[in-house]
């Protein structure tokens, strides 16, 4: 490329002084000039001569060959050069932008770990990830990008994950915290137990999705390719017409006028700029939001994405965390930290969620020779001695049943009654938290024009209206099993307009069927599930719902720049075939139009990478 | 029923938009490949095709290529 660039430097330096000094000797001239048009343009000749016999009459180099072999043969030598020379400077620029934007795609591509060091035998091994087995234990030094997905086993650290979701913030991760590939390691030394294969780890999850994101064509690009394949057959034949046809029916035509005529059309007859400009700015779109952490399965998905009309949220793991936290306790009699510590010694042994909960919020260890007596009432709470307490804690079936008399409470979410010595002594909410950013999220999908926001729950009726009230989401559809999801998502894609997209938004897990019938189906925070990766169109890496908006906002922006270098480039070639028909433009006129469109409309594409 | 299977190439030396198009188009009309892509961003071929024609149908879409863009460098079929 570079050989190129100071070939045509120096062939564009020599034309100008050719243009300003002129010889008075015509031949010497002629010569100048066809020397400088050997050198700008031998090897689109020779390329035009190698495709002729393989039937390649549209070929671009073919065109442009004819173009100037024909100003040389009515005289127009400058005019000839000047055709092969801003025809070369076209192609340069856009091979400088295509190298650019791989480029910055490719430095996406970053994440791809060069090695992993393995501990085998107590020795330390420098190997391919790809030759790391599961269960293998796996050193991180600082500095270093994690390899492969595992569990800290030692140590604790700062994580730089900026290049999977786009956060800039580093994460502090510790013991038996679980940690993904692709990850840098800031400062601490980690010792990682290895949970997954290099193949199935999330870094290769993320550069196979990258990597073959854009191979979905969208409906403009079909629509460029299907226009170049009947544009440049079409202006050809009207050029042949032009130069053979009039100086025969009109009277006093000169060949050579017409001929002139024809020629400017095959200047402006490659479709180059368009087809180019196109998947140009759907990449940049596509690396514009993978730089945000947001992946885009295919260029047509970003299109679609820009009509989106409908977004489904799911509720649990999508607007709220899907971790159940204690939201509030209500001691009766004691404080509310001793009532926390009877209700986290009673759920010890049990693992179900609401216990999990309580054990979490309690933080302290728990001293198990206190308690006794277990026993488990299903459906109803814990019954535990603790210490010489007898402590009963559960629903309020449970108060009932051991007639114990309690304060309601009202609040929505998991209510955990708590009693000691058969007396109320207060009362634990549990309830799902909604995340910071949903509120946010709704607001501005609505700015940007969504017409309805809906949430989708198998959850209870009070907990998801509760939800969708304090969201101020548009309709909310509760105790929904997970076929009952789909036929809800099979109506509410009938209530659409027709140009209009439905967008599910889900945490991937349990809705791969919604995800694949949606227009449009975002997986959220799914680094962990393949399902959702699989199933999902988009793949959004943080949970932040917000981000659907930046994607939302993205592919519009994208659609604009794809439809303004449309517009644009289709409107000024035809205007210059107009007036090239008419004998107003000269073939100047129409390689520096040709060529400032090619540029103007990759300039323009290079837009979408920011 | 015909299990197809997922070939990949690299073509280096893409640098025409255009032409990605045509060689598309090209390999398309091979007969048993299916599902073509020709990405000119990545320099990637993509299709499918039956892993009992893989030998045969690799051959043609090599030739195709050396056809259409004699210039391109095929890597990794």
């Amino acid at each position: 490329m570079k050989k190129r660039g100071i070939k045509i430097i120096v062939a564009f330096v020599l034309f100008i002084i050719s243009l300003v000094i002129k010889f008075p000797n015509e031949w010497l001239n002629n010569g100048i000039y066809i020397l400088l048009y050997l050198i700008v343009g031998l090897d689109i000749v020779l390329k035009a001569i190698r495709n002729i016999f393989r039937g390649k009459v549209f070929d671009e180099n073919f065109l442009m060959t004819i173009a100037t072999i024909g100003a040389f043969a009515i005289g127009e030598f400058p005019e000839a050069v000047a055709v092969m020379l801003f025809y070369q400077v076209g192609e340069l620029f856009q091979s400088y932008a295509v190298n650019k934007s791989r480029k910055s795609i490719a430095s996406l591509m970053n994440i791809r770990p060069d090695y992993a060091n393995v501990k085998r035998n107590e020795e330390i091994l420098k190997v391919n990830p790809e030759d790391v087995n599961i269960g293998e234990t796996i050193i991180v030094k600082p500095g270093e990008k994690v390899p492969l997905d595992g569990t800290i086993i030692k140590g604790k650290s700062m994580l730089d994950t900026s290049s999977l979701t786009g956060e800039s913030l580093p994460r502090a991760v510790k013991e038996n915290d679980d940690i993904l590939s692709g990850c840098i390691n800031q400062n601490g030394l980690l010792e990682i137990k290895v949970t997954k294969e290099f193949g199935k780890s999330t870094v290769s999850k993320i550069l196979d999705l990258v990597e073959n994101a854009s191979n979905k064509k969208s409906k403009s690009e079909n629509f460029i390719t299907k226009f170049a394949k009947y544009y440049t057959p079409a202006v050809v034949i009207i050029a042949i017409f032009l130069a053979a046809i009039p100086p025969l029916v009109i009277k006093g035509a000169e060949f050579t006028d017409w001929i002139y005529r024809a020629l400017t059309f095959l200047v402006v007859s490659c479709p180059c700029a368009l087809v180019i400009s196109i998947p140009l700015g759907f990449f940049g779109g596509i690396g514009g939001a993978s730089k945000r952490g947001i992946l885009v399965k295919g260029s047509n998905y970003l299109e679609a994405l820009s009509d989106a009309e409908i977004v489904v949220f799911d509720k649990t793991g999508t607007l709220t965390q899907g971790v159940f936290e204690v939201q509030k306790i209500e001691a009766e009699g004691i404080s509310n930290e001793e009532l926390l510590k009877y209700a986290a010694y009673a759920e010890n042994y049990s693992n179900h969620p609401i216990a999990l909960s309580v054990k979490k919020a309690y933080r302290k260890e728990i001293d198990t020779k206190l308690i006794s007596n277990i026993e488990e009432l299903s459906g109803l709470g814990i019954k535990a001695k603790i210490q010489d307490k007898d402590v009963i804690i559960g629903n309020e079936k449970l108060m009932k049943e051991k007639n114990i008399e309690y304060k309601k409470c009202s609040e929505i979410g998991t209510i955990l009654y708590v009693a000691i010595d058969n007396k109320f002594t207060g009362y634990i909410l549990i309830a799902d938290k909604i995340k910071k950013d949903s509120k946010e999220a709704i607001i501005k999908l609505k700015k940007s024009g969504i017409r309805k926001t809906i949430m989708l729950t198998g959850d209870r009726k009070d907990v998801g209206e509760n939800v969708a009230k304090k969201l101020e989401l548009d309709e909310v559809y509760t105790e929904l099993l997970p076929d009952g999801k789909v036929e809800k998502i099979e109506e509410l894609i009938k209530t659409k307009t027709k140009k209009g997209k439905l967008v599910f938004v889900g945490d991937g897990i349990n809705d791969a069927p919604v995800l694949a019938i949606s227009d449009i189906g975002i997986a959220m925070g799914g680094l962990g599930a393949d399902s959702a990766i699989e199933a999902a169109d988009i793949v959004i890496m943080t949970d932040e719902p917000s981000k659907i908006n930046d994607a939302i906002k993205i592919s519009k922006k994208t659609m604009k720049i794809v439809k303004q270098n449309i517009i644009f480039a289709i409107t000024i070639k035809i205007l210059v075939l107009i007036l090239s028909a008419f004998g107003l433009s000269t073939m100047w006129e129409a390689v520096f139009a040709d060529v400032g469109v090619s540029v103007i409309a990759i300039i323009n594409s290079l837009r979408a990478l920011k | 029923m015909n299990i197809l299977k997922n070939y990949k190439c690299n073509l280096k030396g893409l640098d025409c938009a255009n032409c990605a198009a045509q060689l598309e188009n090209a390999i398309q009309k091979i007969e048993g490949v299916k599902n073509v892509s020709v990405n000119f961003m990545t320099g990637k071929l993509i299709f499918e095709c039956s892993e009992e024609e893989e030998k045969e149908i690799i051959k043609k879409v090599k030739k195709t290529i050396r056809k259409e863009e004699p210039d391109l460098e095929v890597e990794g079929i």
